[in-house]
């Protein structure tokens, strides 16, 4: 073979490129994995479902206007498949590393752990989006069909809020691998957390505590649905039924952004501080 | 001159002391043997070269770079293997390594041909494009040693790098070490084959309890903590009277013992170093009992691990 040029600290790419090549190559791994085609699998079949269930049915919530189409359908669709995807390509996405001995691969280059982690969410975020993407052209064919191909502007704001909660989920995915170095854990802790558990913190906060759950990210995520209903939903509403007073909330969309950004922000803080001082034991 | 140091390392878990003040300089191009029992803190040891942990004190140095400040150029010259790695399963062979090659910069002009190269090296061109999913443990170690070669690294720090190879590989692996020294690296290398470490390695360290017993060349440890001396196994084309034969090598220079293993083998003890041994071996062609067979029997290391290494409690 023809002279080989030296290899050194000077011929490191910088650690932006070394990034950009990890994202690629963990993207690759991704289509070529299991998990990519199952997760386009169940988006496919909500999407069917869907499909089948409003072309039969013609339920009126949904054939009323287009906007009510775009709300009743991507409000359903959207968060589900946000969590399903955050859970899928995130969920165990640093946790692996450690108990698939994958890292030992990777980590011993001379490249940031900072590189890795940040090039894995860049590409578990991109798969994701595929997967939402695939969902929303479904959804959009289904409204260009019933009312033809006018989109409301409410519909557009929802899709970038929902690829803002994809990334406070992703966030908090990553920050629960890298926490733990078993693959299960960390999924199973951001499943039902996603799932269950703050759901179910939001409603009780509001309705036992009578306070705005401010702290729960599934309740910055009603931004979603609620930026379609008009009018947008008051921020409290109480309601007196036999002498007990019920409040519900309603994030206004500033205070659902700012709880999705501060998560994603945090989350991946979090997250990466974690994975920088993992020992790989 | 390159270089590997570590200088006061220090790894604990809890009240567990993994490393404790470690201090080892070695430079120049050379391999060196790591040894110790289970739990000593040899791969603890390389791991903290390799960045896969971080030290509770003391600094982990490469070419003089720390590898816990300065990452980037410390490893940039370092080839590693610690463990045994896994690769993603829908990558290729080819596809790891380019990954690899990517992200140490090799330029893409020379890329393919490393790689071709590495893959050659390790006998894996056929399974290139193969998914790694499906390979044995033994072949995915095997692409793991061309990934610790592919940059063409300075210093190669291998973890019991034969670990899950069938006698082949083993044997592959150890040639393309010496090929290494040959090639002027530096290579530190754990092992619990002593054979193996007799055979490659020019210095070897010994390591238990997470602290540095001692770090010499092979000779010297032989010399200073091998009771037995150098052991030679002999082969002869036919037998002979074996009480005559024994008596006869007893007389030669340098012999310490001579022990009968079947009418045809013989396992001859000596003192003295490598020169003695050649010596021996010219007397013995110059008997004519027929010599077809002479071969170190690698039993002064394990003399003189035993000797350091009392016990592992």
């Amino acid at each position: 073979m023809a002279q080989k040029t030296k290899v050194n600290a000077g011929s490191i790419p910088s650690s932006g490129s070394q990034l950009v090549t990890v994202a690629k190559y963990e993207f690759r791994n991704y289509f070529g994995s299991r998990r990519f085609y199952v997760l386009l699998a169940i988006a496919l079949l909500v999407s069917a479902l869907l499909t089948y269930v409003v072309a039969s049915r013609r339920p009126a919530s949904f054939l009323s206007s287009s906007l009510d189409f775009y709300a009743n359908w991507w409000g359903d669709i959207a968060s589900l498949m946000v969590i399903l995807s955050g859970i899928f390509f995130g969920g165990d996405a640093i946790s692996s590393e450690f108990q698939n001995r994958t890292g030992y691969f990777l980590v011993p280059n001379p490249i940031r752990r900072s590189s890795i982690y940040v090039g894995k969410w860049i590409s578990a975020f991109i798969a994701a989006v595929i997967i939402l993407a695939i969902t929303l052209a479904i959804t959009m064919a289904n409204a260009f069909y019933y009312f033809g191909p006018s989109i409301p502007s409410e519909f557009i704001q929802s899709i970038a809020f929902s690829l803002i909660y994809l990334a406070s989920v992703m966030g908090f995915c990553f920050l629960f691998s890298s926490l733990f170095k078993s693959s299960s854990y960390s999924i199973l802790v951001s499943a039902i957390l996603f799932l269950f558990v703050f759901s179910l913190i939001e409603t009780l906060v509001a309705s036992v505590v009578q306070t705005e759950p401010w702290f729960v990210p599934t309740y910055g995520a009603s931004i979603i649905t609620n930026v379609m209903k008009v009018p947008f939903p008051a921020h409290a509403v109480s309601q007196t039924f036999r002498g007990i007073t019920i409040t519900t909330y309603s994030a206004t969309i500033i205070e659902g952004l700012e709880i999705l950004l501060s998560y994603c922000a945090i989350t991946a803080a979090l997250g990466l501080y974690l994975f920088e001082r993992k020992d790989f034991t | 001159m390159v270089s590997i140091e570590a200088i006061g390392l220090t790894k604990n878990y809890g009240s567990f002391a993994a490393l404790s003040d470690l201090n080892i300089r070695m430079e120049g191009s050379k391999c060196v043997g790591f040894l110790g029992p289970n739990g000593a803190g040899k791969t603890t040891t390389l791991k903290v070269f390799a960045d896969l942990i971080s030290p509770t004190s003391g600094r982990a140095l490469i070419n003089g770079i720390d590898v816990h400040r300065n990452k980037r150029a410390a490893l940039a010259s370092c080839g590693t293997l610690v463990e045994t790695p896994e690769i993603y399963p829908a990558l290729t062979p080819r596809g790891a390594l380019m990954m690899i090659a990517e992200l140490r910069g090799i330029p893409k002009s020379e890329r393919a041909g490393r790689i071709t190269e590495s893959l050659a090296e390790v006998k894996m061109e056929e399974w290139a494009d193969k998914r790694v999913g499906k390979f044995s443990k033994g072949m995915k170690q095997r692409i793991n040693v061309a990934s610790a070669i592919l940059s063409d690294p300075e210093i190669v720090i291998l973890d019991e790098p034969t670990t899950g190879l069938d006698p082949r590989g083993m044997s592959e692996v150890r040639d393309i070490v010496k090929s290494l020294k040959k090639k002027g690296k530096l290579v530190f290398m754990s092992s619990h084959l002593l054979s193996e470490v007799t055979e490659i390695c020019d210095e070897v360290a010994m390591i238990d309890h997470g602290k540095l017993l001692v770090y010499d060349t092979l000779a010297n440890i032989l010399s200073r903590f091998s009771s037995s001396g150098n052991v030679v196994d002999v082969t002869l084309a036919r037998a002979t009277d074996a009480d005559k034969l024994k008596a006869r090598i007893s007389s030669l220079e340098g012999v310490a013992s001579v022990e009968s293993v079947d009418p045809l083998n013989f396992r001859v003890g000596i003192r003295g170093g490598v020169e003695a041994q050649e010596r021996l071996l010219t007397d013995l062609v110059s008997l004519k009992i027929g010599v077809i067979s002479y071969k170190d029997a690698s039993l002064a290391l394990e003399d003189a691990y035993l000797n350091l290494i009392k016990d592992t409690k």
